[in-house]
């Protein structure tokens, strides 16, 4: 669509002569859809619409206990040293940020009074600066008033390295001043189109200047306030004990109206997922549990004639075989899959495209996810607004068996093809883990038709998914042909998700294999895209360009991606919970309520 | 006797250094890392992870970590929690009273069942009662507690809807209530457990007796007309149970350290699964602690089985 058409319809939606409605169903018609639609909206000066929740109890508490089921239990309650999301959600329970993500990706406000836009002057049109005007009344748990200096306290607190706070790349790079007791405004030093990421969503929380104030930087650690949270969320902190319980009661004060509805909350840790499964689904004594990391066979079979079932949010998640683009198989200045090499049959795009053609989605789809996966040939899978409709996957070994033929690569006497002597013949690693070696096997199966030799090799997570440096079989070290693993996108921005791959991003010795670009791909296209991209504040041209780097991953067959994994939870049949895709399962816990 | 004990506890503090220095060694050369959660979060920056490992110690030579670890020990202080970020002597005592009621109670049983079991077959070899009972046993050690923990849960959790298969450390309930709630969501635990335990003790119990029972003193204290109860009770039992006594002793470090199994499939939150989670997370001041409380009982109940030796048969501790 044309720019200039578009603008004179935010000028008309913004004069009110034309109905928001009008304008995302006139935007849908030429293949945008409602999310973007809404952002573009937003920057452009309209407020974001508030998602409709239907929230029907009419009074705060009464709902009894919430007894929720983590089978790794929170181990620490300050959401800024969170490790996992386990942490993080627990500490959710007590803290809050401005706004979180919903079920559709939109901001919610949470201790925001409004979501900030161009017309309510919270956004300026250089992308350069945010506004946030907190709701007014709000208290922390000890009666204490929450502020502006909260805000700029917490920045102040993250930011200093010496905290060694996990959530410091949100706050690093931009101040935060207090504008007045109810209003902070964050200065970016460059133009900044995801400008909703500090005070937003896990990393989000606001802490009390009060209580932390003297446990800033080196002291962090010793502060009380780690173990007892004190903070301004619908439930007020109880007890703690690591990886075992974390308990919460309603808290009086709360400053959304109705709400919390549940009297106590109760968060579980510990066993596995398929007896949390049990608990919650067949014998109800739980009414949630989290991440049901169970096949779908096993799922379906406890829900039969159960008191529960299992719900679904759609993420980015993304479950892919990623490719090496340097030889494992060379040492180079002790170092192997190094830069200076290049991977022998790999570097040849046609055995890439053969090897995309030989993943057999459908069957992965069947056999293992189930419910909880859809198959894609995109690396990037959300929001809907930066999903690429140009790519499309297949599955055909006899496709793949042309390519190579064409190609050169003739079967040879053992049935494994070659050509200038050198065998088609893999290293494919994962993580340990029951559906990624049943991945493997379909693979390896289709692979073997098609006349590629495939070895298996499987890595306990703890060694796979290590930052050790002196191991040799890491992730990031990549020290044979494929790997499989999923890679979780933590915010509905796709800024930080498709960073990893720029080429100053590659996984060398020098940076002790910290580089997140493991595949070691290298393109010059795609680095000046996602450069321009960062600072790109026209959102629909933002999306183009992420769109266009998630093409190029698909034509360089940098990725192929396996499955786009949904959020899979247990909860009883009353309860209603609201997760979203985009954020922790306990971002919306004051919206959740039973029926009945 | 007591410079037996004392001969007996100068052996025991070099045991332990030697113990401590080689978990200590082999905990920091196994692989993994705690903060491995980290590296596949695009939000975290390689450098929060470098900044972290420096800060916790992990890149200082293993020596030096070693020695930095002792001289705190010495000093009370058992480190912390690289994972929760929390003192590791607070994490243990919070686990330890779930595990010492459940794995205690378990124990308890198991006693219960086996010495009378043991003893009363013995007495009878081969007679109807003992084949049952021996029967049971092999079927007792046989069947793995995962296997009759989820049994148990089937039966009596699924099926039945009787008892809960959750443990709760948090009952919200006093008096009364509480004691009978705590009671009925211990029975599946401790039955699984107690049951698989008094299989082997009983089976154990059952040939110290039968090893007393044929000796020539005993046919004596018959001979002179002693009642049956007397010569079992004061002449065989008194000497069966030097080994029973050793078993036992071996055994109460369980005690203490959890059984693994049994407290994940029920959610027991003991030592055991604390020992199993900060495996898992790679915590490994936590992992440190935790076998090494578990090295220090196991010496401190070897010692105190010397010395029941030397109580129940004077000869040994002159020796």
């Amino acid at each position: 669509m044309l720019d200039k058409e578009l603008r004179s319809m935010i000028g008309k939606v913004k004069d009110g002569r034309m109905d928001r409605r009008a304008f995302i169903q006139r935007l849908a018609a030429i293949g945008l859809t409602a999310p973007l639609a809404n952002q573009i909206l937003a920057i452009g000066g309209v407020a974001m619409a508030q998602s409709p929740a239907p929230y029907p109890p009419t009074k705060r508490g009464g709902g009894g206990p919430l007894k929720l089921l983590w089978w790794q239990g929170p181990t620490l309650l300050n959401p800024h040293f969170a490790t996992g999301t386990k942490d993080q959600d627990g500490s959710r329970l007590f803290y809050e940020p401005l706004a979180s993500w919903d079920v559709d990706g939109h901001l919610n406000p949470i201790l925001a009074a409004e979501i900030p836009s161009i017309k309510n002057g919270g956004l300026t049109a250089d992308g350069k600066s945010v506004t946030w005007k907190i709701k007014p009344g709000v208290k922390w748990h000890d009666g204490k008033p929450l502020t502006a200096d909260d805000f700029v306290f917490t920045w102040e607190y993250v930011s200093d390295p010496a905290t060694a706070a996990v959530s410091i790349s949100t706050y690093a790079d931009m101040t935060v001043e207090k504008v007045d007791d109810l209003t902070i405004r964050i200065l970016f030093k460059n133009p900044t189109p995801f400008w909703a990421n500090a005070f937003v969503g896990a990393y989000g929380c606001v802490i009390p200047k009060h209580l932390f104030a003297e446990y800033k930087g080196s002291k962090s650690r010793e502060a009380p306030t780690n173990l007892a949270p004190v903070g301004s969320g619908p439930y007020k902190f109880v007890e703690f004990k690591p990886g075992d319980l974390v308990r919460g009661q309603l808290n009086p004060d709360y400053h959304m109206p109705n709400r919390p509805y549940f009297d106590t909350i109760d968060m579980k840790g510990g066993g596995d997922a398929v007896s949390a499964a049990r608990a919650v689904i067949q014998t109800g004594e739980f009414d949630f549990a989290w991440n049901m990391q169970v096949e779908d066979e096993v799922l379906l079979r406890l829900e039969k004639g159960g008191k529960g079932k299992t719900t679904y949010a759609v993420g980015g998640d993304i479950e892919f075989i990623a490719i090496n683009f340097t030889d494992p198989n060379t040492e180079v200045d002790g170092e192997r899959s190094s830069m200076k090499t290049k991977h022998p049959i790999l570097s040849d795009p046609t055995v890439r495209q053969a090897l995309a053609l030989l993943v057999d989605r459908d069957s992965v789809k069947k056999a293992i996810y189930g419910r909880a996966g859809r198959t894609t040939a995109n690396y990037l899978n959300g929001p809907d607004d930066f999903v690429s409709k140009n790519t499309k996957w297949e599955f055909s070994v006899e496709k793949a068996i042309a390519l190579l033929e064409k190609a050169g690569w003739k079967a040879g006497a053992d049935g494994i093809r070659e050509k200038d002597g050198k065998k088609l013949k893999f290293v494919y690693q994962t993580s340990t883990n029951g559906p990624r070696q049943k991945t493997q096997a379909i693979v390896k199966q289709a692979c073997q038709k098609a006349g590629i030799d495939v070895e298996l090799k499987s890595v306990v997570a703890s060694v796979f998914f290590s930052s050790d440096v002196a191991n040799p079989d890491t992730y990031s070290k990549f020290y044979t042909d494929i790997e499989e693993f999923q890679i979780p996108m933590t915010q509905p921005d796709p800024a930080l998700h498709m960073r990893r791959y720029v080429s100053a991003n590659v996984a060398t010795k020098e940076n002790k294999w910290q580089g997140p670009n493991f595949p070691r791909y290298v393109n010059k296209d795609y680095d000046d895209a996602i450069t321009a991209a960062e600072t790109e504040i026209d959102p629909v041209k933002r999306a183009a360009l992420y769109i266009k780097c998630n093409d190029m991953l698909w034509q360089d067959t940098v990725f192929i991606p396996v499955m786009h994994r949904l959020t899979v939870d247990a909860c009883t049949n009353t309860l209603q919970p609201v997760i979203s895709g985009w954020a922790n399962r306990t971002d919306n816990i004051q919206d959740w309520y039973r029926e009945g | 006797m007591s410079q037996y004990v004392l001969r007996r506890l100068l052996i025991a503090v070099p045991s332990l250094l030697a113990i401590s220095l080689v978990l200590f060694v082999v905990l920091a050369l196994a692989p993994g890392d705690p903060f491995s959660e980290l590296a596949t979060n695009p939000n975290v920056p390689p450098e929060v992870q470098a900044a972290l490992r420096a800060k916790f110690g992990l890149d200082d030579p293993i020596y030096l970590r070693y020695l930095h670890w002792l001289n705190a020990m010495l000093h009370g202080d058992w480190g912390f929690s690289f994972v929760s970020r929390m003192n590791v002597d607070t994490l243990i005592l919070q686990r330890l009273p779930a595990t010492l009621y459940v794995i205690g109670s378990a124990q308890i049983l198991a006693l219960l069942i086996a010495i009378p079991v043991g003893v009363y077959a013995a007495t009878k070899p081969y007679s109807l009662f003992d084949q049952i009972a021996n029967t049971l046993a092999f079927v007792g050690f046989s069947l793995p507690t995962f296997f009759t923990g989820i049994l148990f849960i089937l039966i009596f959790s699924v099926t039945l809807d009787w008892l809960p298969f959750v443990y709760s450390t948090d009952i919200k309930a006093t008096g009364i209530h509480w004691v009978l709630e705590m009671i009925r969501q211990a029975i599946m635990p401790v039955a699984v457990l107690g049951l698989f335990q008094a299989a082997s003790m009983t089976r154990f119990v059952r040939s110290a007796m039968l090893d007393v029972i044929r000796l020539d003193y005993v046919t004596t204290a018959r001979a002179k007309g002693l009642g049956q109860a007397k010569v079992i009770v004061k002449h065989v039992m008194r000497n069966a149970m030097i080994p029973v006594v050793t078993l036992i002793a071996l055994q109460m470090p369980v005690v203490f350290g959890g059984a693994i199994v049994t407290e994940q499939i029920f959610r027991i939150p003991g030592i055991g699964s604390l020992l199993i989670s900060s495996i898992l997370s790679n915590d490994t001041p936590v992992v440190m602690a935790v076998t090494f409380v578990f090295a220090c009982l196991v010496v401190l109940f070897n010692l105190i089985a010397d010395v029941l030796y030397g109580w129940l048969d004077p000869r040994i501790s002159l020796r």
